[in-house]
This record gives C-alpha cells, sequence and structure tokens, in this order.
C-alpha cells in the first residue's frame, strides 16, 4: 500500500448503550485508505462495518481512539463543523436511495451544490455532466417516482459527487437492487474509482466486494482480514 | 387537511363576528349621512314610545349652529288599515321626504302629496295592495276595543325598503303632517327622533355637546356614540367570538402540529440523508416550518370558502331575528379580518412547524439510519 493517506483511523472504539447494557460495535480499529483506494468492508451483520463508515463519514463520534481526514481530526468537530466538512468532503450513497420525491433528477443532484452555495448556472451544467456520465442523461426532468430503482442509485451516486467529493462512501449500495441492476452500479464505482474517485463500500455483496482493489475483512467489531487486489 | 380547514373558517367566523355587526351597524348608520340623532332624554332611537315634543323649537334651536347642514324630526306611530274584515297593522314614520333617511325609494313616487303613504313589501302584500291603490287607514284606533273612529283615504305612491327595518315587519311612511292630522292632538308637535345632518368637516361630537348643553330635554347620540352603546350590548357576543377564535387557532395549531410530526417521523430517513450530505440543520428546520406553513395556508385558503359559506348561511339565521334591522350582518367579511386570520394561522403554522423541525434536525443521523436500515 502506498501514496497519500485521505483516510486514517487509530484505534477506533465506538460503544453503544443499550439499556443497562454497553454494546461494543468497534474494539480498537486501525485504518488507512489513501487517495484513489476502492475499500469493500465485509463481514457478518453486525460486526460493525455501517458503524466504521459513518465513523468515517463524520456523522457519528467515536467513543475512542482517532479519526482523520486528509490530516484533519474529525472525531469531536460540533454538528455545524461535521456539516460543513461533510458536504465539502464527503459523498454518501445509501442503500435505499433517499432522492427528495418532489424534485427533479437534476434538482436533486443540484442540492448538494445549492447548500454549497454553488452560483445556479454552475449547478445546472455539473448536475448535468454528472447524470451524463451516470448515464441518465434523458432522463434529467424525472422525478423519482418516474425512474426505476438502478436509475434511482444513479442519481444517488451523482448526487454524491456533486461536490467534487474527496470520499466517496457506499452503504450497500447495491443491497435493494436485482443482480442485473446491481451490476451496472457495481460497473459505474468501478469506472468512478478508474476515474480517480476514493471510495469506501460496505457490502454483503460478493460481486460487488470482488470489485473493488481491496476487501477488509470485519468479525465483532476489530479488522480480521485487509486483503488488496493483486 | 379537512380538519385544518375547518378550524380556519371556524376562526375566520369567529374574526367576522368579532367586528361585523359592530361594522355592519356603522355603516348602517352611516349610509344616509345624518352623523347625530335626538331622542328623548333617556332614551334611544325608537326604543320607546316617548316622543321630544315641540319639533319647531327644537329644529329653531338646532338651526342657530352654522355645523347642521340638515334636521329631519321624525315621528313613529302605528297605523291599522282594515282589510276584509282583519285589521293590518303597521309601525309607521311621520318624515318630511325632502330630508328623510329612514328608508330607499324602489319604485313609484315618494310622499310628495299629502295624502301619500309608502309601504314596504311586506305590509303592500298584507295589504293585498299595489302602488296606485288607494288604502283606508283608520283614525282614533282604540287598540283595547280594536275600534276606531274614523277613517282617512291615503294613496299608496311607493314601495320602499327601510333601512333600519326588521324582517318581515310592516312599515310604511307618509309626510309628519299627515301622520300628526291621524293622532290624538296631544301627540302632535313631537317627533320620535330627530336625524341631524353635519356640514362637512364639523366635528361630530363638538355639534353633540353642543346639543346636550342646549337642549337638555333630549339624548344627543353620535355615531361613535351609539357604535360604543353597540359595543357595551354586543361585548358578549365578542367575548364569545374571542373564546371560540382562540380554540380553533389552538385546534388548528395542534392539528398542523400532529400533521407535521407525522410527515417527519415518516422522512426520518430522509432527513438523515440530507444531514449526512451536508445540509444544515437550519436548513431542515426551516424546511419543516415552511410545511407548517403551508399546510396552514392550504388551510387557511380552503377554510376562507368554507368560512364563507357558513358565515352566510349562519348570518341568514341570526339576521331573520324578530326586531333586528334587515341590512344588520353578524357576519361581515372584511378584507383586513380575513388577512388577520390568515396571519393568524400564519404565525400558528410557524410554530407548529418549530417542535417538529427542532426534533428532526436534532436527530442523531447515525442512529437515524440504522433504524431506517432495520425497518
Amino acid at each position: 500500500m502506498s501514496g497519500r493517506v485521505v483516510v486514517s483511523l487509530q484505534d477506533v472504539k465506538r460503544d453503544y448503550a443499550l439499556g443497562r447494557e454497553s454494546v461494543h460495535a468497534l474494539r480498537g480499529v486501525t485504518l488507512d485508505v489513501t487517495a484513489g483506494d476502492y475499500v469493500a468492508i465485509v463481514g457478518p451483520s453486525g460486526c460493525g462495518k455501517s458503524t466504521l463508515l459513518n465513523l468515517v463519514g463524520v456523522i457519528d463520534q467515536p467513543s475512542g481512539g482517532t479519526v482523520s481526514i486528509e490530516g484533519r481530526r474529525v472525531d469531536g468537530m460540533t454538528d455545524r463543523e461535521a456539516t460543513t466538512f461533510r458536504l465539502r468532503t464527503i459523498g454518501f450513497v445509501f442503500q435505499r436511495f433517499y432522492l427528495l420525491p418532489i424534485l427533479s433528477a437534476l434538482e436533486n443532484v443540484s442540492l448538494p451544490m445549492a447548500e454549497a452555495k454553488v452560483p445556479g448556472a454552475e449547478r445546472t451544467e455539473r448536475a448535468t455532466k454528472l447524470l451524463e456520465y451516470v448515464g441518465l442523461r434523458e432522463r434529467l426532468g424525472h422525478r423519482p417516482s418516474e425512474l426505476s430503482g438502478g436509475e434511482q442509485q444513479r442519481v444517488a451516486i451523482a448526487r454524491a459527487l456533486a461536490n467534487k467529493p474527496l470520499l466517496l462512501l457506499a452503504d450497500e449500495p447495491t443491497g435493494e437492487l436485482d443482480a442485473h441492476t446491481g451490476s451496472e452500479i457495481i460497473s459505474l464505482f468501478r469506472r468512478l474509482n478508474d476515474d480517480g474517485t476514493t471510495i469506501v463500500v460496505v457490502t454483503h455483496d460478493e460481486e460487488l466486494a470482488t470489485a473493488a482493489r481491496r476487501q477488509i475483512h470485519m468479525r465483532d467489531g476489530r479488522i480480521v482480514g485487509d486483503a488488496f487486489e493483486t | 387537511m379537512l380538519g385544518v380547514s375547518i378550524a380556519a373558517a371556524m376562526l375566520l367566523d369567529m374574526v367576522m363576528l368579532a367586528s361585523g355587526m359592530r361594522e355592519s351597524f356603522r355603516e348602517l348608520l352611516m349610509s344616509r349621512g345624518f352623523e347625530i340623532r335626538l331622542a328623548p332624554k333617556g332614551t334611544l332611537p325608537f326604543d320607546t314610545d316617548a316622543t321630544i315634543p315641540d319639533v319647531a323649537a327644537v329644529s329653531a334651536t338646532l338651526r342657530t349652529n352654522a355645523d347642521i347642514e340638515a334636521i329631519s324630526p321624525v315621528m313613529a306611530a302605528s297605523i291599522h288599515v282594515p282589510v276584509g274584515g282583519r285589521n293590518v297593522s303597521s309601525a309607521t314614520l311621520g318624515i318630511d321626504p325632502s330630508v328623510q333617511g329612514d328608508y330607499e325609494l324602489m319604485a313609484g313616487e315618494d310622499v310628495i302629496r299629502a295624502d301619500a303613504l309608502v309601504a314596504n313589501d311586506y305590509l303592500i302584500e298584507q295589504l293585498r295592495a299595489k302602488v296606485g291603490d288607494t288604502v283606508e287607514v283608520a283614525t282614533g284606533y282604540d287598540p283595547q276595543t280594536r275600534s276606531y273612529t274614523g277613517q282617512r283615504k291615503l294613496v299608496l305612491t311607493g314601495r320602499v325598503r327601510f333601512i333600519y327595518g326588521a324582517s318581515r315587519q310592516p312599515a310604511s311612511a307618509m309626510r309628519r303632517e299627515t301622520l300628526e292630522g291621524m293622532v290624538e292632538p296631544e301627540r302632535r308637535n313631537r317627533a320620535s327622533l330627530f336625524m341631524v345632518r353635519l356640514r362637512q368637516g364639523a366635528d361630530a361630537e363638538e355639534v353633540r355637546a353642543w346639543i346636550s348643553s342646549e337642549l337638555p330635554n333630549v339624548t344627543a347620540i353620535s355615531i361613535a356614540t351609539a357604535i360604543a352603546q353597540v359595543d357595551q350590548r354586543l361585548s358578549y357576543f365578542r367575548q364569545l367570538a374571542f373564546i371560540l377564535g382562540a380554540v380553533s387557532l389552538f385546534v388548528g395549531f395542534l392539528l398542523v402540529t400532529t400533521l407535521v410530526t407525522v410527515s417527519v417521523n415518516e422522512r426520518a430517513g430522509e432527513i438523515a440523508v440530507m444531514r449526512a450530505i451536508g445540509v444544515s440543520r437550519a436548513h431542515v428546520v426551516q424546511q419543516i416550518v415552511l410545511e407548517g406553513v403551508a399546510i396552514s395556508l392550504a388551510g387557511a385558503l380552503l377554510g376562507l370558502a368554507l368560512g364563507l359559506v357558513t358565515a352566510r348561511y349562519l348570518n341568514a339565521i341570526l339576521s331573520a331575528f324578530p326586531g333586528l334591522p334587515m341590512a344588520i350582518d353578524f357576519f361581515l367579511f372584511q378584507p383586513r379580518a380575513a388577512w388577520s386570520a390568515l396571519g393568524l394561522l400564519v404565525m400558528s403554522g410557524i410554530g407548529a412547524g418549530i417542535y417538529p423541525a427542532w426534533r428532526a434536525s436534532s436527530l442523531p443521523i447515525a442512529e437515524s439510519l440504522r433504524r431506517e436500515a432495520i425497518a
């Protein structure tokens, strides 16, 4: 492994209170992700994959250890700092697409750029390019209800790329798609990575995991395997 | 949404009711341009059978004030017309047609001639007469024995609408001297009411005070004092309207809060994702508050239509109360009232959105996403 470290986790722990019990979702994870990496985090349900992704995505805070992105500590950020950081640095794709139903594909993709105060004309131009990139050139004005599951996920990916993020995080991006559509999304991720996007994906999907250049295996809140594509 | 509309309709109706009768009464009093009314001391116009003596002397005194432009003495009495073995009774006014402010001529001719009589539709119907017919009006009528000593022939010259007349109340008018000729001698040269029109720019309260000092035997009532008296009498209505309006607003507030809360709960995942992709907490709050306002506005617009329909229906019922002038409206639509109701609803919409918005924006993103994934 070589190159610029984008994500660095040092002995990260995450505990949840479950009634009087304490659940240890992460039990001291240390991990580096370098620029241009395509990492798939795999493992059984409840092993801490999504928790790890949430910490990297700065939508959760660790109970112990440190999380740095591009050399900046993100654990302990205030809500406002974390929101701005996510907006500028991280793109998210989720299992459920969560597009705003009243907005068109173009408007959904433009939303993060509007939040980042990108000028209107630039927003439209970039959103159009992104939708073309994900193969939805003909669907710019369609609402989510008028799009198939695969198309909605493509719009969600385009939305995640809107503010040119340093890091693209995806949690089970093929989880709600059929095999064929899932394969298309996997190809899209591969193409994104080939074009330079750093991707961390959490998945149960073997095909998606195999497509990644690096596979991290987790069990009981720990990394138990870290394999690179040969 | 229907519940919000009903609450909005009720709020609008209560706002209309709170000020409607007062405004309607004011418009009614202003409609003929007489700013001051004189009634016998201690009474309200036509409240009792009491009269003001010596019309000529009172008129002469009033004419000495340069601010007074016109004086209209009005004498009120009852007339009785035998029609086919029964007596048709009617309230009648003795007026001077050149300065009267009690009725509008709808058809025919005013009481120009000494033997002319004008009547409203209801009396004409009771008399089974038409404009141009001659009717024989009883003179010297004794209400105890229901007998009369003579008759006076009058020509029904016109059909009129009495401005202060109640619904289904037979009413008529003739020249004051004609009416005086038909009543007992002791009631002559007396007036039940004087209506006083002021010159433009005159201060009604100043003239009223002057009349009160010059004519101690009369009660001078300006429109402002009449409205104050009406206000006093209608305080019950206003209080009721205020309470029901406040209840409607509160119910509307609760409904909007519930609707927005349910909507926010259903979209917890969507909101969490918005927050995850970098949408600020303030924008989430703004979005949800706007949703509350939108629900309130939509409910208000539907409620406006519903409120106007119900107000019209209720107004028709209440206006039919015996003794009330037909022209009085309980529910008077005023743009200002509608704007007030709309403003209150929008404010309540903002208030209703704040709690769900605060709650939604405060949800831990990761926890919300985890719950959504499990769901």
